[in-house]
């Protein structure tokens, strides 16, 4: 039941285009999708590799070398994942745009009056990668410590050097996590929204957004939505083939010793200098800049705007969408860990999908869903929050699997055998072993829900403003200052989420070593 | 056996506070086996390391062969050629068992080669496999070929049979010592097994707390250790007071010649388990308070008269049953003493 609510949109999405035939093909032309979808694929590629670029070389330096200070670049260098793309590119364009801080700091002394195109795809991959790197990072980092340093020094021993080493043994040691890291920079490359909107870069997503805006007819939009949705299918798919054939689990996990660390030498200061700029551009300046807007706006005396309200409505939004999607996807999870059967997996499996989902896709289902089917749920917090759960629901899904999966049957069946009725042993045992994964889970969800900007967009009750639409609004016309409270708020808001969930758990880089 | 293989001198080694190797010296033969035995954190990983090259040491010089490796200058574990084979093997996941084994050979001839190695260790019909597919066994055979395929001088092994299921050690322990002694290369096991240690090895080092305590043959070892650790490490043992006087030593269960003199005076004896023979006698010293059976053979424990207990172990076709009085008789052989 839950499962079939999840895919609902994919399948109304479907039936509306087939509905619409071809005129809908027609209406976009056959040249500018291929142009679209050219834009969009090269946006991927780009961003995707940029973020292995720069999360690679961030894993390897904190966590196998004596990088100074490296609990503290551990640390930092996963912390842009408090900023969303939206938020990224508006910085950018703050700082590097025209008119930005770039070319007012120029302009006095050199005259200069332009400063390179930041808008288009510069921009959208600057602001993208800022905001995706650390997922390779963070999946980079925990391979490089999970692995076993024998298999290295067997390379060392067998006549390599540490660089042959490096290329033949850990590199390819690490793809699958590798992979799982680019795989998650692509799809949210796909289904951003928010940076390409704001860099004015044709994609896919903003096209969507622009159709559904201009006509009247949706149908152009939906037909684009499903190739956006076919795109997203064909990057899951790359990437399961590139998993192939080989398993790469360590046999006897932590009976491994710790890696000797690699002594950088006077190669120490690059790495440093590396470190720094990756966190000064990530994560200094947004905040930097965020900063001086807000003071700017403070001292002129500038009308900041109503941000509590927005505030108030994302947390609300955030908490019920967190809430629903745990409890949803509890049982989902159960069946899967409990009572593993192919229907039962598959069902699970078929819970992921919605992952392959952009934002903006589901929205737009739901919209057409909501305007001729369900007037009574149309702009309705309902819907939005519905909306919230469908295409967070994998996580929430993950999170109660996973923390389903830390809980040995056996302790239940120890706890029935010491006198305790099934609910009191569920209660007494499963519960609360269960619990902090579950809230892993909902902090997960609340996190992805105060960043997500198309589907609050597209399905917000008119009036219903959050904090990423005070954003979004401000930055489309340009009004920095009033674009910065909201900002921030967002940040403080995710910021310990973002701690909790990923850097301390993470990067553990103390290892003794 | 010929020349120096292996030449530590003086080498220490500490992480922190811990001194993993203090102060070793040790010598390994051309073409010799030997074991390094000692109980786990006795540091002997941490020798094989130094050796191998993947920790430099505090102090002292490693050779191999005529080459100085480490004390004065440095050469890196890729060019000490140096075979080694890991205690969970290091199999690399993402190559084949051909690819794994070709992995430290020059392009020309690897395949050759390969199939040489993969043949000398019986899985040559495994070549395509991955790791994972196959069982544990399997996978260490895998790791000898890959060790031994580039021809070293030397190979170390490091726990080889620890995540081998008991009943199938012994019989591939024989195998993999049936291919290296074929090969003729200089073997140094790490092992915590005295059992181990002392079946395949043609020469022991016993390790303790970072120090190599006695180097020998497997029956010195074993009849005559250094020190009572040692005596107590590498078997059972019955530590016996007694008094030297003229060349024998007399204890609680009779009187045996002493080893090369020794100034007369209080001593302690170890007497092993198997040298002590028992008789049933209603009127002998003894009584059997313990009996275990163990198959091939029975452990007794018997109570003296003054409340000392020793043990002795003798063939299963022999039996005394648990309460009996027995005299005890100990075998001509021989004894070791901790003055």
């Amino acid at each position: 039941m839950v499962v079939a609510l999840v895919c609902l949109p994919l399948a109304y999405l479907l039936v509306r285009v087939v509905d619409g035939g071809t005129d809908a093909w027609s209406v976009l032309g056959r040249e500018r999708i291929a142009e679209l979808v050219a834009n969009t694929v090269l946006l991927v590629v780009l961003v995707t590799g940029a973020a292995l670029v720069l999360g690679v070389p961030l894993a390897w330096l904190v966590t196998r070398t004596d990088l100074p200070g490296r609990r503290f670049w551990a640390v930092s260098a996963a912390l842009p994942l408090v900023i969303p793309s939206y938020v990224a590119a508006l910085v950018l364009l703050a700082a590097f745009g025209p008119r930005g801080f770039l070319q007012q700091v120029l302009e006095e002394p050199f005259g200069v009056e332009r400063v390179p195109e930041i808008y288009g795809l510069p921009g959208a991959v600057l602001a993208l990668t800022i905001s995706t790197y650390p997922y390779v990072y963070l999946l980079a980092a925990a391979a490089l410590r999970d692995l076993d340093p024998a298999l290295e020094e067997a390379s060392r021993s067998l006549g390599r050097s540490r660089v042959e080493t490096f290329r033949r043994v850990t590199l390819p040691v690490l793809r699958p996590s590798l992979g799982a890291g680019a795989l998650l920079v692509a799809l949210y490359t796909l289904s951003d929204f928010g940076a390409v909107s704001l860099m004015q870069y044709s994609s896919l997503t903003r096209a969507i957004y622009v159709q559904y805006r201009s006509l009247f007819d949706r149908t152009p939009a939906a037909a684009l939505a499903l190739v956006l949705v076919v795109l997203t299918a064909i990057v899951l798919v790359l990437e399961h083939y590139a998993r192939g054939r080989v398993r790469y689990h360590r046999r006897s996990p932590g009976t491994a010793r710790p890696a000797p660390r690699v002594r950088l030498g006077p190669w120490r200061w690059p790495a440093v200098a590396f470190c720094a700029g990756v966190v000064g551009f990530a994560l200094v300046l947004p905040l930097a800049v965020i900063v001086y807007w807000l003071e700017r706006a403070v001292s002129l005396g500038r009308e900041l705007g109503d941000v509590w309200g927005p505030a108030f409505n994302s947390l609300l939004a955030s908490t019920l969408a967190a809430g629903v999607a745990v409890a949803a996807a509890l049982p989902v999870a159960v069946l899967a860990v409990r009572y593993p059967a192919r229907w039962t997996r598959a069902l699970e499996r078929l819970s992921y999908s919605s992952n392959a989902l952009p934002g903006i896709v589901i929205a737009l289902a739901l919209v057409f869903f909501g305007a001729n089917y369900a007037g009574f749920a149309y702009q309705t917090l309902g819907l939005l929050v519905f909306a919230y759960v469908v295409r967070f629901f994998p996580q929430a899904v993950a999170s109660s699997h996973s923390a389903l999966l830390r809980v040995d049957p056996r302790l239940e069946e120890a706890a029935r055998g010491l006198g305790k009725s099934p609910r009191r042993a569920f209660a007494t045992v499963t519960a609360p072993l269960v619990a902090p994964g579950l809230l892993a889970g909902a902090a997960l969800v609340f996190l992805s829900t105060m960043k997500e900007l198309p589907a609050t967009l597209l399905l917000a009750p008119i009036g219903f403003d959050t904090l990423a639409t005070e954003v979004w609004t401000a930055t489309t016309v340009a009004a920095y200052s009033e674009a910065a409270l909201p900002a921030l708020l967002l940040i403080v808001f995710s910021a310990p989420f973002v701690y909790a969930l990923t850097v301390r758990r993470g990067p553990e880089v103390d290892a003794p070593g | 056996m010929g020349a120096t293989m292996i030449r530590l001198e003086r080498v220490s080694k500490a992480f922190g506070a811990v001194r993993a190797v203090n102060d070793v010296t040790l010598e390994v033969g051309r073409a010799e086996f030997m074991a390094l035995l000692g109980p786990s954190g006795c540091g002997k990983t941490t020798l094989l390391r130094l050796i191998a090259g993947f920790e430099a040491p505090d102090a002292g010089t490693v050779a191999i062969g005529e080459r100085v490796v480490a004390g004065h200058g440095w050469i890196p574990p890729e060019r000490r050629h140096v075979g080694m084979v890991f205690q969970d093997y290091a199999l690399f996941p993402h190559l084949s068992v051909a690819r794994n084994v070709g992995y430290g050979l020059p392009r020309r001839g690897r395949d050759t080669r390969v199939a040489e190695a993969l043949e000398l260790v019986g899985l040559a019909a495994h070549c395509h496999r991955y790791p994972h597919e196959l069982s544990g066994g399997q996978q260490q055979r895998v790791a000898l070929a890959r060790a031994l395929a580039p021809e070293p001088a030397v190979v170390l092994l490091d726990e080889p049979w620890s995540n081998i299921d008991p009943v199938l050690r012994s019989s591939m322990r024989d195998e993999l010592a049936a291919i290296l002694r074929a090969t003729g290369v200089t073997v140094l096991l790490v092992t915590h097994e005295q059992e181990e240690a002392l079946s395949l090895a043609d020469r022991v080092a016993l390790m303790c707390d970072g120090e190599v305590v006695q180097t020998g043959a497997p029956e010195e070892i074993y009849y005559g250790p250094a020190t009572r650790w040692a005596a107590e490490f590498v078997g059972a043992a019955n530590v016996l007071p007694g008094r030297l006087a003229g060349g024998l030593v007399d204890t609680l269960v009779g009187r045996f010649p002493a080893p090369n003199g020794g100034e007369p005076g209080d001593v302690e004896a170890l007497v092993r388990p198997e040298l002590l023979e028992l008789a049933l006698d209603p009127a002998g010293e003894g009584e059997v308070v313990r009996r275990e059976f163990r198959g091939h053979d029975v452990f007794y424990r018997v109570r003296l008269p003054d409340g000392t207990t020793v043990c002795s172990q003798r063939p299963s076709n022999e039996s005394i049953p648990l309460g009996a009085r027995v005299a005890l008789r100990p075998h001509a052989g021989r004894v070791a003493l901790f003055h």
